[in-house]
C-alpha cells in the first residue's frame, strides 16, 4: 500500500471527493434513465448498494485466492449473483417498484461503478476497508440519484415521492421526465459540484 | 498446484456458490412473485369486465381467453384476453374485456408499455386530466369492435366504432386499436374453436351451441 488512508476517509471520499457519478462519472446510464422519480432513484440507488456491498464483501474476503487471470470473470459471478438476488427480491417484495424499473435492476450487473470498485479497491484491501469504501460509494451514489430525482420529479411532475407539492398553477416541464431532463440535470449537478470545488480550492 | 488447475478450481467453486445463492433465494421468493401475478392478472381482467363471480380459463392458440361467469347458471358475462403488440418505441401488452360476442369492447387496462413517458404513457393514465386521468382508455368501454376500432385526432368520436386519439402520441393511439382489432380477432378464433370442441372442454359453450 503507497498510503494509509484513514477509515473514515476511506468511507467518506465516496460521498462527495470521489463520487461515482459527480467526480467518476460512473454508472451513468441508471443514474440518467431511472430517475424521473424521486422513487424510482432512492430504488436503484439502494439495489446498487446493495449489490455493491455484498460483492466488495464477497470479492475483498476472497481476493488472495482468485488467480490474476480470472479475476473479472470471477468479479462477474459474485456481481451477477447479488444483482439477481436484489431483482427477485423487488419483484418479490415491491412488485410496483420492481415494474417501473423494468429492465433496469438486471443491467445494474454492467454498472461499471461496482466492477470498477472491485478491480480498483476490493480486491486489494482487507474486508474492513472493502465495506466502508463500498458503503460511501453507495451512499454518494444514492444521494445523486435522489437529488436528481427529486429535482426532475418536482419540474416534471409536479410532485416528490409521489406527493403533490406544485399546485395545479403549475404546468409541469414535460421534458424534465424524459432523456433530455435527465442530461440536462446531471449536466448542472456536475458543473456545480465542479464550480463549487473550484472555488473551495482557490480559497 | 499448477495455474490452470486453481483457476479451475476457483471459477468453479464461486460457480457453485453463486448457483446455490441462487437455487435458495429463488425458492423463498418464488411463491411470492408467482401470487403478485395472479393477483395482478386478476385484478386487471376484473377491472376490464362487468362483475363477476369468477372466471374460467380457455388455452386458444397462443392466446388465453378469460371467460366470466356469474355465481349460478352458464350465462357468459364477457370474455377476457390479453392482446400484444408493437407500439410507438416497443412492445405493448393491454388486457382487453369484451362483451360475449366480441361485438363491443367492456374495457381495457394497459399491462405493459414503455412508450414516451407524458405522451405515449397516456393510454396508460393521463396525470394532466387532473378530472379524469383515465379518460383515454375508458373509451374503450362500450366501444364497437366492428368494422374496425377507430382512432380519430381533433374531433370528439361520433359513430359507436370510434374513439378520440391523444394530442401528440397519435402513433401510441392508433397501435392500441390496431393490437386489440388483431388479437380480437384471434381471440374470436379460439373462442369459436373451443365452441366447436364441446362439451368436455367447457360445458357452457355446448350449451350456446345447442341454442
Amino acid at each position: 500500500m503507497a498510503k494509509q488512508v484513514s477509515l473514515s476517509q476511506e468511507f467518506l471520499k465516496g460521498i462527495w471527493k470521489e463520487n461515482p457519478v459527480l467526480a467518476s462519472l460512473l454508472g451513468l446510464c441508471p443514474t440518467l434513465a431511472v430517475t424521473n422519480a424521486a422513487m424510482n432513484g432512492l430504488a436503484m440507488g439502494l439495489a446498487t448498494t446493495f449489490v455493491l456491498v455484498m460483492s466488495s464483501l464477497m470479492i475483498s474476503s476472497m481476493r488472495n485466492i482468485i488467480p490474476h487471470q480470472v479475476r473479472i470473470a470471477s468479479y462477474i459471478v459474485v456481481i451477477a449473483t447479488f444483482v439477481t438476488v436484489a431483482d427477485r427480491f423487488l419483484a418479490a417484495f415491491f412488485p410496483d417498484i420492481s415494474k417501473t424499473l423494468g429492465p433496469y435492476i438486471p443491467l445494474i450487473v454492467v454498472n461499471c461503478l461496482i466492477l470498477g470498485r472491485q478491480e480498483a479497491f476490493s480486491s486489494k484491501n482487507n474486508i474492513g476497508r472493502a465495506l466502508l469504501d463500498a458503503f460511501g460509494m453507495g451512499i454518494g451514489f444514492i444521494l445523486v440519484l435522489v437529488v436528481l430525482g427529486i429535482v426532475r420529479e418536482i419540474l416534471g411532475s409536479g410532485t416528490i415521492f409521489g406527493a403533490t407539492v406544485l399546485g395545479a398553477w403549475f404546468e409541469p416541464w414535460m421534458v424534465m421526465i424524459l432523456p433530455p431532463g435527465a442530461f440536462l440535470t446531471l449536466g448542472i449537478m456536475i458543473g456545480l459540484a465542479n464550480w463549487f470545488n473550484d472555488r473551495r480550492a482557490a480559497a | 498446484m499448477n495455474l490452470t488447475t486453481r483457476m479451475i478450481i476457483v471459477l468453479t467453486a464461486i460457480a457453485m456458490l453463486s448457483g446455490g445463492i441462487l437455487a435458495g433465494w429463488d425458492a423463498l421468493t418464488k411463491p411470492r412473485i408467482e401470487h403478485h401475478r395472479l393477483v395482478a392478472l386478476q385484478a386487471a381482467i376484473a377491472e376490464v369486465l362487468p362483475p363477476y363471480d369468477h372466471y374460467d380459463t380457455v388455452e386458444g392458440d397462443g392466446i388465453t381467453l378469460y371467460l366470466a361467469l356469474p355465481v349460478e347458471g352458464d350465462s357468459l358475462i364477457g370474455i377476457a384476453f390479453q392482446a400484444v403488440g408493437s407500439g410507438f418505441q416497443g412492445e405493448v401488452r393491454i388486457m382487453v374485456g369484451a362483451e360475449p360476442g366480441f361485438e363491443n369492447l367492456t374495457g381495457i387496462k394497459v399491462l405493459e408499455q414503455i412508450e414516451t413517458p407524458g405522451l405515449g404513457t397516456k393510454i396508460v393514465t393521463d396525470p394532466s386530466n387532473k378530472d379524469n386521468p383515465l379518460w383515454w382508455p375508458q373509451q374503450f368501454r362500450g366501444v364497437a369492435t366492428q368494422p374496425e376500432i377507430v382512432v380519430i385526432k381533433n374531433a370528439a368520436p361520433s359513430a359507436p366504432n370510434e374513439v378520440q386519439g391523444i394530442t401528440g402520441a397519435t402513433i401510441s393511439s392508433k397501435a392500441v386499436a390496431r393490437i386489440i382489432g388483431n388479437d380480437l380477432e384471434r381471440a374470436r378464433q379460439a373462442f369459436n374453436l373451443a365452441a366447436e370442441a364441446g362439451a368436455d372442454l367447457y360445458g357452457i359453450l355446448q350449451v350456446e351451441q345447442e341454442d
